[in-house]
């Protein structure tokens, strides 16, 4: 699926709820199914910074392609990440670094969450865009 | 004059409204209580009828908002019950008031290698501004620690009390365990050593009645706006004998009597604390608010229904195995409630429950000291004020089982 085929599914994923009860409700799912990340890569170097509850975002550089891993102590917090790393690992640095991230503003998250977590949010986006930037 | 629930509830228009189309459950009082349409309207009024500057001119205006600005004084005096009005300073709210203290009572009082002794269930607004005066003037904090129920170690004190210790800053009500201190026992004990003590009263205003006379504590600060007051207002109680020793906090406007390059001397009480334009559209405002938190006081259905809410919310927590409720001690409760889950994360089950309706407070709750004395990076709080119900109480358990259902 292509970047854009991705986001574009993501959008209707969403727009299947209306009530944001229901979205968290997917958030939450995403979350727990995340894949299970290492304790002792819980380090201070990959802990996003800005974030109220603490997340953590390893990424590694395979054939040409950036691949993300993280985990958080808060689930939904951890389905956002979750979400992002759906749309963004197996991507090559030079599609991440020139998107816009515009999904996110269309599916309404940052506007539903509280303002510590919507500036976790954009955190969350400045690492994956800063990692994508580095690995040009 | 008693007033139903219903009655008292529809002159806070907040509390009527929906969010996310559901009814508005407001249980973050503790951080501040809505505003009742008598506060707003005379807020409303004196901006823009009677408004002129305070204490200077001559003109009628001027005239009018002194004598609204000044009665406020007086009621407040009343309504503490206070030996003078000289004795009350008003301030921006309760975090001015204890900065106030601390540092022209510091200035006063406090020398090099002096002690001060706060608690372990402090706001970090009575344990930032006793920093700030030991760095000062390498001067030394000491920590009165809480009991595993939450109740502060009062038996602890005498001992922690010494020759150095200059002052006692404790809180009535602590914002997170929502215990009523012994603050009169804790009082009593310092005076003995000749210590004096601050209480921040931001919580205990709120929901016990003061008598700074009875409780003998020499300062008493506390915020308007978790009274239903305007915001940015705010008092400070202290003994004439403490605020005539202490010298100016600021500096400028009506708290000089003379002012020559030779030298300045200061206003009476309680101006000599109240530099620059003071905020006198608001002020007023604690008159109507104290008047209603009066009538509710003495409303036996709100009573009644303050009780309900306790019984109920208190039992639904303890009684329930995947909650951990800080600050237990059933005697000293007041409805203010701060929790944990187990494998939940407060912020998911306040982002949760927002969507429901219910507006409570998650994270550290200015009291980090506090957090890491109970072993969590955070805790949940539904803080009740006497215009919330039963029914509203019962809503906000039920919906916090299910926020549980949906994370854990």
């Amino acid at each position: 699926m292509t970047l854009e085929e991705k986001k574009q599914q993501i959008i209707e994923d969403f727009s299947l709820y209306d009530e944001w009860l229901d979205k968290y409700e997917y958030l939450i799912e995403l979350g727990k199914a995340l894949e299970a990340f290492p304790e002792e890569k819980k380090t201070e170097e990959r802990l996003i910074k800005g974030c109220q509850s603490r997340v953590w975002l390893d990424h590694e550089l395979r054939d040409g392609k950036l691949y993300f891993s993280a985990d958080s102590d808060a689930i939904i917090t951890k389905g956002i990440i979750s979400l992002l790393i759906s749309v963004y690992s197996g991507r090559t640095p030079q599609e991440i670094a020139a998107d816009d991230f515009g999904f996110v503003a269309e599916i309404g998250l940052k506007e539903n969450l509280s303002p510590t977590r919507a500036n976790g949010l954009v955190s969350m986006i400045d690492t994956i865009k800063k990692v994508a930037e580095n690995g040009r | 004059m008693a007033m139903s629930l219903t009655e008292i509830r529809s002159q806070f228009p907040a509390l009527s409204r929906t969010v996310y189309g559901k009814p508005l459950v407001y249980l973050d009082n503790a951080a501040t209580a809505q505003r009742p349409q008598a506060v707003a309207s005379l807020w409303q009024r004196l901006s823009l009828e009677e408004n002129a500057n305070i204490h200077r001119a001559v003109h009628h205006l001027a005239a009018l908002a002194t004598d609204a600005y000044e009665q406020a004084r007086d009621a407040v005096k009343e309504f503490l019950n206070a030996s003078s009005r000289e004795e009350i300073v008003f301030t921006s709210g309760a975090t001015a008031a204890i900065n106030l203290v601390a540092f022209s009572f510091g200035e006063a009082f406090v020398h090099e290698g002096d002690e001060i002794i706060v608690t372990t269930a402090d706001h970090h607004s009575n344990i930032v501004p006793w920093q700030l005066l030991c760095e000062r003037k390498k001067a030394v904090l000491k920590v009165l620690d809480i009991r595993e129920n939450g109740v502060l170690a009062v038996e602890s004190l005498e001992k922690l009390i010494s020759q150095r210790t200059r002052i006692v800053a404790i809180s009535h009500i602590s914002n997170v365990l929502g215990l009523v201190n012994p603050v009169q026992e804790m009082v009593r004990i310092s005076h003995k050593m000749g210590v004096p003590v601050l209480v921040d009263g931001a919580q205990g205003v709120v929901h016990e009645p003061v008598d700074v006379q009875a409780l003998d504590c020499d300062f008493y600060a506390f915020s308007g706006h978790k009274l239903y007051a305007a915001t940015g207002t705010g008092v400070l109680y202290g003994k004439k004998k403490w605020l005539d020793a202490m010298p100016p906090y600021m500096g400028g406007g009506e708290m000089i009597a003379t002012v020559r390059f030779s030298g300045t001397t200061y206003a009476p009480l309680p101006e000599k604390f109240e530099a620059g334009t003071q905020n006198f559209n608001a002020m007023p405002t604690l008159v109507p608010a104290m008047e209603l938190v009066k009538a509710m006081r003495a409303d036996a259905e709100v009573q009644k229904e303050q009780e309900a809410i306790l019984d109920y919310v208190y039992e639904k927590l303890t009684g329930d195995d995947r909650v951990v409720l800080y600050g237990t001690e059933r005697a000293a409760k007041i409805p203010l409630f701060s929790f944990g889950v187990k494998g939940a994360h407060h912020e998911d089950l306040a982002l949760i429950l927002d969507k429901m309706g219910i507006a409570l407070r998650s994270g550290q709750m200015c009291a980090e000291p506090l957090m890491d004395r109970l072993g969590v990076t955070g805790l949940l709080r539904a803080s009740f004020a006497p215009y919330n119900t039963l029914q509203e109480a019962e809503y906000f358990i039920k919906s916090l089982d299910k926020a549980i259902n949906m994370l854990v």
